[in-house]
C-alpha cells in the first residue's frame, strides 16, 4: 500500500470537491483515488466538525463526508469557505481502533457465489478463501444498512463485479465480495454482492447505547472457523 | 389504549424521525408528511414530535379503550367515528368504546391519526419511528396488525374543550408558497446537486417533462417514469452519505427520489435534491400521479420555511384558544 500513501501525500494540497444536497447539506469529496490516507483526513475533518454548534449530522462515506447543518445558512458562501479551510488544516489521524475477529464458515450452502468468484478470479475455491481470510481489513465507514462496515483491504485480485441480478433473500451474516470490497451483510434481503461464506455475528443492536459493533478505524480479521468445499 | 381492529399491510407508528444515528447506517424514517404530523400534534397540545399512526394502506379501523382527543391530518381519509363522518384536518374528542375508521383517501396518500399524549411506544435510538428495514422502533419494529394494542402517552395539561375544530390544509393556508397542481401535475422544488453538470444535454428534459411516480414507490423512495436522462459519461461513485429528497439517476436513466426510509449511503450519480420544505407534498402523492421538478435554490427554501413556521405558530395560538387547562 506504500504507493497509495505516497500518492495521497502528493495530493495534500489538492482541492476538494464540494456540492450541496438541498439547502443545508454539503458533500465534501477528497481529491484523487481511494486511499486510507485520504480516509484518515476525512475522519479528522469529521472530528473537527463534530465540535461545531451549527452542525446537525455528519455522515462519513468512502473518502467523502456529508455535513448537515441545523439551519440553512443565510450567507451561502461562508460555510463552504470554512469547510475548505478545515480540510486544508486536517491531518491524517490514526484512531486507536479495536481488532474485531469474525469467525467465518467459508463455502457450503450459503456461499452461493463462491464458484462465480473462482471463475472471475481464476483461483480455486481454496485459494479464494485463503486470500480472503489472510487479508487485514480496516473499517472505512458505516452505512447503507444499520452497522454495515465498508471495509478496505480486500486483495485486489479477489475483486469480482456485483451481480446483475441480486439474490433476493440473502441471509444476514453472509460474507460477500462486491467489486473491490468485502463485507458482512447485516440485514436479510436483496443483495447484489457475491456470497462466499457465513458469519454468526450481530453487528448492530438497537437496544444498546452504542449500537454498532464496528467503528471507522477498527481492524477486522476473518477467521476460517470452518471450510466446506 | 387503542386497539387496531383492521389495518392494511404497511401502516406504522412514526414521529419526526431518528436523526442521531445516520453515521452508523441508521435511516431517518419518520412521517412522510412531517407537516401533517406537526400540525396534528399542535392541535392536540402535544409535542410536535409525538408519535402518531401513519396510514398509507386502507382501511384502518381502531377502537378507543379510553376517552381522549384525536387529530386527523394529511390525506382526506373519509374518516368515520362510529357513524359520524369527520372532515379532514379535524380534531375532536373521542369517548371510550368508539370506533374510528379511515378509508381510501379522496385526495392525498397518507393520513395521520394523532392522539392526545401521542402513541406511547418505547423510544429506540432517540425516536419512536418504525425502522421497517432494521426491524426496530415503532410498535415492536414492525407494521401494525389487527389485534395490536397501543398505549397512549399522558396528554398535556390542556384538554380538548370543544366538540371539534378544523384547520385549513397547508396547501390552502400557504397557497402563496405552495403552487397549485396544474392539470394534476404537482410542482416540486429541487436544487441542483453533485453530478448535475454531467447531465447538461438532458437538463431541459429533467426540468420540463412531468415525471410520473411509478408503482414501485414506497417510503424508501419514489421511482420516476419519463423520458430517461443520461450523464455525458459514466462515473464511478464511491459510496456517499445522502439525505431524504436526493434525486439519483441509476444507469437506466429514470430518476429515484430517496425518501424517509432511504439508506444513509448510496452510489448512484445525483442530479438534484428536493428542498425539505416540499417533501411533505411528495409524501401525499399516490403512484400514478405526476410531478414537475422546479429548479430552485436555498433562498427560496428559506422563504418557504419561514412561511411554514408562521403557519405552525398560528396553529399553536389557535389550539391554545380552545383547549382548557386541567386542574
Amino acid at each position: 500500500m506504500a504507493w497509495l500513501e505516497h500518492e495521497a501525500a502528493v495530493s495534500l494540497s489538492a482541492d476538494v470537491t464540494l456540492s450541496t444536497m438541498g439547502s443545508r447539506a454539503w458533500l465534501l469529496e477528497a481529491p484523487g483515488d481511494f486511499s486510507l490516507a485520504a480516509q484518515r483526513r476525512i475522519w479528522s475533518l469529521a472530528n473537527r466538525l463534530a465540535d461545531c454548534d451549527d452542525v446537525e449530522s455528519l455522515i462519513p462515506g468512502v473518502t467523502n463526508l456529508l455535513i448537515l447543518l441545523k439551519r440553512t445558512p443565510i450567507d451561502a458562501d461562508a460555510f463552504p469557505r470554512r469547510l475548505r479551510e478545515y480540510w486544508q488544516q486536517a491531518r491524517e489521524i490514526h484512531p486507536q481502533g479495536r481488532l474485531i475477529e469474525i469467525p467465518v464458515h467459508y463455502g457450503g450452502e450459503l456461499a452461493s457465489d463462491l464458484q462465480t468468484v473462482c471463475r472471475h478470479t481464476g483461483f480455486t475455491a481454496k485459494e479464494v478463501i485463503r486470500r480472503h481470510h489472510q487479508g487485514q481489513y480496516t473499517v472505512v465507514a458505516l452505512g447503507s444498512a444499520p452497522g454495515f462496515g465498508y471495509l478496505h483491504g480486500l486483495d485486489p485480485q479477489l475483486a469480482t463485479p456485483r451481480k446483475t441480478v441480486p439474490s433476493l433473500n440473502m441471509l444476514k451474516g453472509t460474507v460477500t465480495i462486491g467489486g473491490p470490497q468485502t463485507g458482512v451483510s447485516v440485514l436479510t434481503g436483496p443483495n447484489g454482492w457475491n456470497a462466499i461464506g457465513y458469519a454468526e455475528i450481530e453487528v448492530f443492536d438497537a437496544g444498546r447505547a452504542n449500537p454498532a459493533l464496528m467503528a471507522p478505524g477498527d481492524s477486522v480479521r476473518f477467521l476460517p472457523e470452518r471450510i466446506e468445499l | 389504549m387503542i386497539e387496531i381492529e383492521r389495518t392494511g399491510a404497511l401502516n406504522t407508528v412514526q414521529d419526526l424521525g431518528r436523526h442521531g444515528f445516520r453515521h452508523l447506517g441508521v435511516s431517518v424514517s419518520g412521517a412522510m408528511d412531517p407537516l401533517a404530523l406537526r400540525a396534528g400534534n399542535l392541535l392536540l397540545g402535544n409535542d410536535e414530535n409525538a408519535a402518531a399512526i401513519e396510514v398509507q394502506v386502507f382501511p384502518l379501523r381502531v377502537r378507543f379503550h379510553r376517552s381522549t382527543a384525536i387529530a386527523l391530518t394529511g390525506a382526506d381519509c373519509r374518516a368515520r367515528l362510529d357513524d359520524v363522518e369527520l372532515p379532514p384536518w379535524w380534531g375532536c374528542r373521542v369517548e371510550k368504546g368508539q370506533v374510528l375508521e379511515m378509508r381510501y383517501p379522496r385526495s392525498g396518500a397518507r393520513g395521520y391519526l394523532c392522539v392526545a399524549g401521542g402513541i406511547d411506544v418505547p423510544e429506540v435510538l432517540g425516536s419512536r419511528s418504525t425502522a421497517l428495514r432494521g426491524s426496530f422502533g415503532g410498535f415492536n419494529g414492525r407494521a401494525l396488525a389487527a389485534g395490536d394494542r397501543l398505549a397512549l402517552g399522558f396528554p398535556s395539561a390542556r384538554a380538548f374543550a370543544r366538540d371539534g375544530a378544523g384547520i385549513e390544509p397547508p396547501e390552502l393556508a400557504m397557497a402563496e408558497v405552495f403552487g397549485a397542481a396544474r392539470n394534476g401535475v404537482v410542482p416540486i422544488r429541487a436544487i441542483p446537486s453533485g453530478e448535475y453538470g454531467l447531465f447538461t444535454a438532458d437538463h431541459a428534459r429533467f426540468w420540463q417533462q412531468p415525471w410520473q411516480i411509478s408503482r414501485q414507490s414506497n417510503r424508501t423512495g419514489y421511482r420516476l417514469c419519463g423520458e430517461p436522462i443520461h450523464p455525458s459519461h459514466n462515473v464511478e461513485m464511491r459510496s456517499y452519505g445522502l439525505i431524504p429528497g436526493i434525486v439519483q439517476v441509476p444507469p437506466a436513466g429514470e430518476p429515484i427520489i430517496q425518501l424517509s426510509d432511504a439508506n444513509t449511503a448510496g452510489g448512484y450519480p445525483k442530479i438534484a435534491c428536493v428542498i425539505e420544505e416540499d417533501l411533505w407534498r411528495l409524501g401525499q402523492l399516490q403512484a400514478g400521479q405526476s410531478i414537475l421538478l422546479i429548479n430552485s435554490d436555498a433562498k427560496q427554501a428559506i422563504v418557504v420555511r419561514q412561511a411554514i413556521e408562521r403557519w405552525l405558530a398560528r396553529l399553536r395560538d389557535f389550539s391554545r384558544s380552545f383547549t382548557t387547562v386541567n386542574g
